[in-house]
């Protein structure tokens, strides 16, 4: 086993080299560079800039070396210093901006990821145990609705409701009086007023497809002769179903770490910009139309570890739960 | 429907006291309600458990056995019923009517496991492969028996011991594909003894097993049964299997008792034609080939010359040590016209030796030679692990591979016609319309009508779907067909109509057989000659009558005692030569 851990730990970095190198080539593969937009947004607003000063910025920023020379720059940089670069937009290091996004962003997904297994496990056993009964038709066809909902409908739809019902203020994490206040008792208490809406936005298509998934899985499982064994030896039929074919069924849900969150980074940018999150999503979106290069760069890069990390966690914890996978 | 009672069966010559019933059925039916119908599964079925002996309930697959046995602890499917009749345990405090429980129960589940216990046929399955073996044996003490959890494990190893796994402590923490199969029923019968039940069930629990393996359980099962005075319920299709444990046999066709006796009666006395049928077929399959042996001294078809294979065991830095030498240094030869068996125990070698003859696995080292005109004394011979593509495939045109399991080797959303067609599109040679006519001979070749080729495998039985993969192993005029357990997943009643279909087709094609098998009894009808393997190496070559009947290697000898004598006056299996690997 710790072999194993050891080799899966080896074995990302070469994936996170990978990573970084197609994550900065992705951003440069645009025409033009951050420059060219200003000058495009300069040029439209009726102003003209002198090309020497451009050449000189150019110089300045590095713009005009060779990609790998680019590259060599900006990663060293994050490895040796912890500098992940300058964003020409907001005129701030990158890391500055980038940690607040990426926490909440984190804080999202494993919400929704809690909120996902808290309702899918239950619904999940509870379809594939009586298959074809009423309440199972009822789940299967409120999961499709999620499914088929748009999220940005279904986030327009709760904030709607949350603002009319419950007069709350809508959108981002927070109410605007705690926005950028120390953390206390009552800003966590106000996250979780707003945290609710993106978890259940973007819980609900994911808990579809795990219902059914888990539904699939465990219908098959059911029928295995370990489960008449267990039955045979006087087991209530409770403990049979928890103890024997649920735990095999269980391994799509421990997957699923690894999945949600790249998942809530490109599949939900859109809810979040509706919902005003201050996740990763709208952040990458904006710099990415700016080319801001050293923030798309990052972000991406960040977001491929988190999910490398959360791949990582999810196979260990298969590992753990499913002997046979431990053993090949 | 025999209404006889077991119990006042005074014609046994034992000399104990009569037995008391343990466990009375009568009339018990039982319905599937489907869909579109209602089957009728088991039809009014009377029987008595005693006390220290075996009644074995004999029957093909389809006869309602597995589900009466289910039923006894109420473990049956949820769309099946119990329509009407009784089934009631006797006890210390009073019968108690198991019909009238509800499945899931209080009072039932205090019954399964700890008053009967159940062993099933899958060993594979039928113990969960993420949980320990020591873990669910300890549930099982724990569920009936008051115990701390240290004593649960201590007893658990105390059980294991019982059922002969060498080192219990360790074994227990073990998961079950550490296992082999014969260990695995060894933990499974250890669990379903767990807590001393009076009445033990045992669905086919050697019918995955090989014949020595399942000489070595049925041995065990035999001893605890009369240490521990249980009566047991014996489920099985293999009549010789019946003949060596049976002190009572129910023969079951179609959901109803057809005849139930004493085990002697019914072998040597059967009354009723269907039990005869079933002894024929098994009694037949027990006798010489009749056929005559070909020549064997002109050049061979198929050679075999110190072909072996090593399967790998990769380190995890990736460097390759050889741990298994599944086939060593085989040298063999098949004639033109011969049918020639492969036998062995499991993990002999014998699937892996029939794969690389047709370089589906790449020999590790040695060579296969085929003489493609050998029948016509034509003594050129070809390489075929030497063979680049193009010699490969017209090498595979010649000879074809049927599978073992006629379930999982047709493709279930072909039509029987492009399961058959597949090898004749593949080759290119035909038409459209000729390939259809082809396709409708060779159904009709195989026994099998040609309107049938519109429909899809799952329309087919067992039987049937091994006819289809004989129809499409002779799409391409072989001259050999290797035949992997080609029959070890049949009836026997079917496995004698499969045997003498291929006995036609060769009489009519003059092909060659490889038949691969781990049943001794089947290769004495089928075969010419035989190759006894062990642990990949050859250790016996000959006739089959020889092999069969006077066996020179003391390994061959303790293979062939093992296989069940379907008589019961002549228990050779109990009475086996045993084996120890030098």
């Amino acid at each position: 086993m710790l072999g194993y851990v050891i080799k899966r730990i080896l074995l990302m970095f070469p994936t996170m080299i990978g990573m970084s190198i197609i994550a900065f080539f992705i951003i440069q593969l645009p025409p033009g560079d951050y420059l060219t937009s200003v000058l495009a947004m300069m040029a439209d607003s009726g102003q003209t800039v002198d090309p020497a000063e451009i050449a000189r910025m150019r110089q300045v920023y590095g713009l005009d070396d060779p990609m790998i020379v680019q590259y060599w720059k900006w990663i060293s940089g994050i490895l040796l210093r912890g500098d992940f670069g300058y964003s020409f937009e907001w005129g701030r290091p990158v890391s500055e901006l980038i940690w607040d996004r990426m926490g909440a962003t984190l804080g999202v997904s494993v919400a929704a990821l809690v909120f996902v297994w808290a309702v899918s496990l239950p619904i999940g056993i509870y379809s594939a145990v009586r298959r074809h009964s009423f309440g199972d038709h009822f789940f299967t066809f409120f999961g499709f609705l999620g499914l088929a909902i748009p999220n940005f409908i279904l986030a327009l739809v709760l904030m709607f409701v949350s603002y009319k019902y419950f007069g709350q203020s809508v959108g981002g994490l927070f109410s605007p009086e705690y926005i950028g206040a120390p953390w206390s008792w009552g800003r966590v208490g106000d996250m979780l007023t707003h945290l609710w809406i993106p978890v259940v936005v973007v819980g609900t298509s994911g808990t579809a497809a795990l219902i059914r998934i888990l539904r699939a899985n465990l219908t098959d499982e059911l029928s295995k002769p370990y489960v008449i064994t267990a039955r045979a030896k006087g087991l209530p039929e409770y403990q049979v179903i928890m103890r024997y074919p649920v735990r095999i069924a269980l391994n799509p849900f421990i997957s699923a770490i690894g999945w949600v969150l790249p998942q809530l980074v490109s599949g939900v940018t859109i809810t979040a910009i509706v919902l005003n999150l201050p996740t990763a999503g709208p952040l990458l979106v904006r710099a990415l139309v700016s080319q801001d290069m050293y923030l798309a760069g990052s972000f991406i890069l960040l977001m491929g570890i988190l999910t490398l990390v959360g791949m990582l966690i999810s196979d260990l914890l298969l590992a753990a739960l499913d002997p046979r996978i431990r053993f090949t | 429907m025999t209404q006889l009672s077991l119990s006042r069966d005074g014609a046994r010559p034992t000399a104990a006291p009569a037995p008391t019933a343990l466990l009375s059925v009568r009339n018990l039916s039982i319905d599937f309600h489907l869909r579109t119908h209602i089957l009728h599964a088991v039809r009014d079925v009377s029987f008595d458990l005693l006390a220290g002996r075996t009644l074995c309930l004999v029957g093909e697959s389809g006869s309602g056995k597995s589900v009466t046995a289910r039923a006894l602890l109420r473990i049956i499917d949820p769309l099946a019923k119990v329509a009407g009749g009784s089934i009631t345990l006797a006890g210390p405090k009073g019968e108690v009517r198991l019909d009238r429980l509800g499945a899931d129960s209080r009072e039932i589940r205090a019954i399964r496991g700890a008053r009967i216990g159940l062993i099933f046929q899958e060993p594979m399955s039928s113990l969960s492969p993420v949980r320990t073996i020591g873990a669910q044996i300890v549930e099982s003490v724990r569920l009936h028996r008051p115990m701390s959890v240290a004593d649960a494990k201590a007893e658990t190893v105390r059980l294991l011991k019982q059922v002969e796994i060498a080192n219990p402590e360790q074994m227990a923490d073990r998961y079950t594909f550490e296992f082999s199969g014969g260990m695995r029923q060894r933990a499974m019968i250890a669990m379903a003894l767990a807590c001393n039940p009076e009445i033990l069930i045992a669905d086919e629990p050697t019918t995955a097993l090989d014949v020595t393996t399942q000489a070595e359980i049925m041995d065990l099962i035999k001893r605890l049964q009369v240490e521990r005075g249980m009566a047991m319920l014996m489920i099985t299709h293999d009549m010789g299997l019946v003949a060596e444990v049976a002190d009572e046999v129910a023969v079951m066709r179609w959901g109803r008792i057809v005849e139930q006796g004493a085990v002697d009666d019914i072998f040597h006395a059967p009354k009723d034609a269907y039990t005869r049928t079933l002894l024929g077929a098994t009694q037949r399959l027990d006798r010489a080939s009749t056929r005559a042996a070909p020549p064997t001294d002109g050049p061979p078809l198929l050679s075999a010359r110190g072909l072996t294979k090593a399967f790998g065991k990769k380190s995890w830095r990736g460097k390759t040590t050889f741990a298994l030498t599944a086939v060593d240094h085989v040298d063999m030869d098949l004639w033109p016209g011969e049918n020639l068996g492969i036998v062995g125990e499991s993990g002999s070698g014998k699937t892996t030796l029939g794969r690389m003859l047709l370089r589906v696995i790449e020999p590790t080292s040695g060579r296969v030679l085929w003489t493609p005109n050998a029948a016509q004394a034509d003594s050129t011979q070809r390489d075929v692990t030497a063979m680049g593509r193009a010699g490969l495939s017209e090498y595979r045109r010649a000879v074809r591979l049927v599978f073992q399991d006629p379930f999982a080797s047709l493709n279930p959303r072909m039509t029987i016609k492009q399961v058959i067609a597949d090898p004749l599109i593949v080759s290119g040679t035909l038409t459209k319309g000729q390939i259809t006519d082809r396709v409708a001979q060779l159904l009709s070749l195989v026994g099998l009508d040609p309107t049938a080729m519109e429909r899809y495998p799952h329309a087919f039985s067992g039987g049937q779907r091994q006819r289809i993969g004989i129809a499409r192993a002779l799409a391409l005029d072989p001259q050999v067909i290797v035949l992997d357990e080609a029959t070890s997943a049949l009836d026997v009643s079917i496995r004698a109509q499969i045997l003498d279909l291929l006995l036609q087709v060769q009489a009519k094609l003059g092909l060659s057989y490889l038949f691969i098998a781990h049943d001794i009894s089947v290769v004495r009808y089928f075969c010419d000659r035989v190759v006894v393997m062990h642990k990949g190496r050859i250790v016996e070559t000959g006739q089959a009558e020889q092999i069969c009947t006077t066996p020179r290697e003391p390994y061959t000898q303790a293979l062939v005692s093992a296989v069940p004598n379907p008589d019961p006056r002549d228990k050779r299996m109990l009475h086996r030569t045993r084996f120890v690997a030098p």
